[in-house]
């Protein structure tokens, strides 16, 4: 696990970055850097500590100790200049419900200064971006998820930030907007743009180029996808598919060779050091105690494969939508 | 401060207010409403007291001194009584206010030119009224006592000889002592204090309830624009309001202007500082809607309405409560209403409390700026 970026100029850099609210602490210790273009994404459950790590780098929270730098500005200091250069989405609903498509974003516009020619291109580009080709005049209350959400990222990428911070933009949005949401990300990645996203969706983890894991505050594990599966569990994990899993469960864990047992809908997920010799060990154990199972094989691990392993007490909270 | 940031925040505040009926009623209904209810409502002048009579005597004299109390404006002689006990009854039951004895010898001691007492019995459970009442009585019992006099002077012969003293008052300013014209300059400050409160203290809060602040916080808007750019569109508001207010105040209630527009001008503009400020003050302190609006019309209600001297003259406080007065925002503005609408007073008059409510206006201005931060913590 490596705290600095692989390769090119490092947009975003934290050291031992730590804020508590009283005796609770909510982002402990992190430290972490992102480079240009790249596309980093914070995974954790609820509470993680994801959103207030976001908003110390957009400067709206002071750390309690640690630094961080965005664009190469140290973020407790120059807390203005950071938000000129940052495009910000809130988990929060970011636009003026009351005002129309168009509204919002000459709004933005004004607030970040970007006028005449350049501004009304950034505006068409913006409405084009989110889909609204035509509907400039709607209220934005009357948009759906979708839209509303691809309307923020144009009011945040306005004034053209080469450093957005996404916080779990795409919560409550159906699986196709959240896919031509992500084509956007990609396309503002390509043009240089460095992007910070928190999600709790793992499938969007895996668009990332590199995840951060994140739990109770703490950075358990940073990486890229493949980096972290096979770091954590590859080739030593078996799937065991049954029609009761309930007991299975309880008892494979105290079965030889199985060091964790997790359930995934109808099969569980075993970890064992020595799949080829565990996998008959295994099968004999659940015969001896008169428990059926379909098939025990191999497979390739995933994200939440390696977040339950990290993470240790469980999954993601409502890590589907 | 760019002038681009302040002008697209007052511009999108215009219109949220313009499309939110909430604001929009407080913006231009509520005014009309208070106007209405306050003008009409706070009421000062005592008229028609209900009067009963108990006549004694029922002569030619009581009588004719019974007509002079049905005569002026302030009495109404509602029953005619035969006992004490049914006028003391009268009194309990509340359906008169003052109670008029008249003994039965009246006229005999008239005549004896002697001293003729009247009695005047009343309901002081209303202090004010039962002080004015007995006054006006006094009025209308000497006024009778004084024509008699005349009357035997004249046939004596002897009103040459002995002039008495009379006081010939004047009364300035008021004329007609209507106590409207003292009350509506008070309610014009009143509404324009509660109106623009309750504007501003929606204008922060709302940002905070419905989650837009915490991405304009981490925009490069700095606090000064912010501030500007979100009372500016209330002050444009409450000047609308202040004009709808002082010409429903000349036209339709028929209080005197005698003073200057610039003088109006100036004054109102300073209040209207001074209330937006104090609303904005508190919309950034509580961040919900409701509570925040109503902390405003706490804050602002019962002070305008008790110790600024819109209808309780401050100089009949005890002195505690007079200093406390001072903090008063509206208390200078009333002072100044008064004096420009029925005096026609001008800067020079006023210099004292123009310059207390500018220096009232520069400091809540200053907090203001200060106030708002942009950060979650």
């Amino acid at each position: 696990m490596s705290p600095d970026a692989p390769e090119g100029e490092a947009r975003i850099v934290t050291e031992r970055l730590a804020k508590r609210f009283g005796a609770f602490t909510a982002v402990n210790e992190v430290s972490f850097s992102v480079r240009r273009g790249e596309i980093m994404g914070f995974l954790g459950p609820n509470g993680a500590g994801k959103s207030t790590l976001i908003r110390m780098l957009c400067g709206l929270l002071r750390p309690t100790s640690g630094r961080a730098e965005v664009a190469g500005l140290d973020v407790a200091r120059n807390p203005e200049r950071v938000r000129a250069v940052i495009g910000y989405m809130s988990q929060k609903f970011s636009l003026y419900n009351d005002l129309s498509v168009i509204e919002n974003l000459r709004f933005f516009g004004g607030i970040y200064g970007v006028r005449g020619k350049r501004l009304a291109e950034r505006v068409e580009f913006a409405i084009e971006m989110a889909g609204l080709a035509g509907r400039a005049d709607t209220a934005v209350a009357d948009l759906s998820g979708g839209w509303k959400q691809r309307l923020a990222l144009g009011c945040a990428v306005l004034h053209q930030p080469p450093i957005l911070f996404l916080d779990e933009p795409t919560s409550g949005v159906d699986p196709t907007s959240r896919r031509r949401f992500w084509d956007l990300i990609y396309a503002l990645s390509e043009q240089g743009v460095t992007v910070l996203v928190t999600t709790h969706y793992m499938d969007e983890a895996e668009y990332c180029n590199r995840i951060a894991l994140i739990n109770r505050g703490r950075l358990v594990a940073l990486g890229s996808p493949s980096e972290l599966k096979r770091g954590a569990a590859e080739g030593r994990l078996l799937l065991v598919e049954c029609d009761d899993v309930g007991p299975l469960l309880e008892a494979l864990e105290s079965a030889p060779g199985v060091r964790d047992v997790a359930p995934f809908g109808s099969s569980l997920h075993l970890l064992v050091d020595d799949p080829a010799a565990d996998i008959p060990k295994i099968e004999r154990f659940l015969a001896a105690r008169g428990l059926g199972w379909t098939r025990v094989e191999p497979i390739k691990p995933t994200l939440e494969d390696v977040f339950v392993r990290l993470v240790g007490d469980g999954r993601l909270e409502e890590a589907t939508p | 401060m760019k002038a681009r940031r302040v002008k697209a925040i007052a511009k999108k505040e215009l219109i949220q207010v313009w499309r939110d009926p909430r604001s929009l009623m407080i913006a231009l209904l509520m005014p009309l409403m208070q106007m209405a209810l306050l003008g009409y409502g706070v009421n000062l002048d005592i008229k028609h007291i209900p009067v009963c009579a108990f006549d004694r005597e029922a002569s030619q004299q009581s009588q004719a001194l019974l007509k002079r109390f049905q005569a002026s404006n302030y009495f109404r002689v509602v029953e005619a009584v035969g006992s004490y006990q049914v006028l003391k009854d009268a009194l309990d039951y509340g359906r008169c206010k003052l109670g008029v004895v008249i003994p039965p010898d009246f006229s005999e001691r008239l005549v004896d030119l002697e001293a003729a007492p009247v009695q005047v019995v009343l309901d002081a459970t209303d202090d004010n009224t039962a002080s004015i009442g007995l006054g006006y009585a006094q009025e209308v019992v000497s006024g009778y006592s004084g024509d008699i006099q005349l009357v035997s002077w004249q046939r004596q012969g002897t009103l040459a000889q002995n002039p008495p003293a009379v006081v010939q008052s004047r009364v300035w300013f008021n004329e007609d002592l209507n106590s409207r014209n003292f009350v509506i300059p008070g309610v014009v400050a009143m509404v324009l204090a509660l109106v623009g409160a309750q504007l501003t203290s929606l204008t922060i809060s709302r940002e905070w309830e419905r989650g837009t602040m915490e991405v304009l916080i981490s925009t490069p808007v700095t606090r000064m624009e912010v501030m500007t750019g979100k009372i500016l569109p209330y002050f444009a508001i409450g000047l609308v309001d202040a004009t709808l207010c002082l010409t429903i105040a000349v036209y339709w209630f028929e209080v005197p202007f005698r003073g200057a527009l610039a003088t109006l001008f100036l004054t109102t503009s300073l209040f209207l500082i001074v209330v937006l400020g104090v609303g904005y003050l508190i919309s950034v302190a509580i961040h919900s809607q409701v509570g925040a609006s109503q902390i405003a019309l706490v804050v602002t209600l019962m002070p305008t309405m008790l110790l600024s001297g819109f209808a309780f003259p401050i100089d009949q406080m005890p002195w505690p409560i007079q200093a406390v007065t001072y903090l008063v925002h509206s208390r200078y503005y009333v002072t100044i209403l008064k004096a420009v609408f029925l005096k026609g007073s001008g800067l020079v008059a006023l210099a004292t409390p123009i310059s207390l409510l500018a220096l009232y206006a520069a400091a809540i201005a200053f907090l203001a700026a200060r106030a708002f931060r942009k950060t979650l913590d």
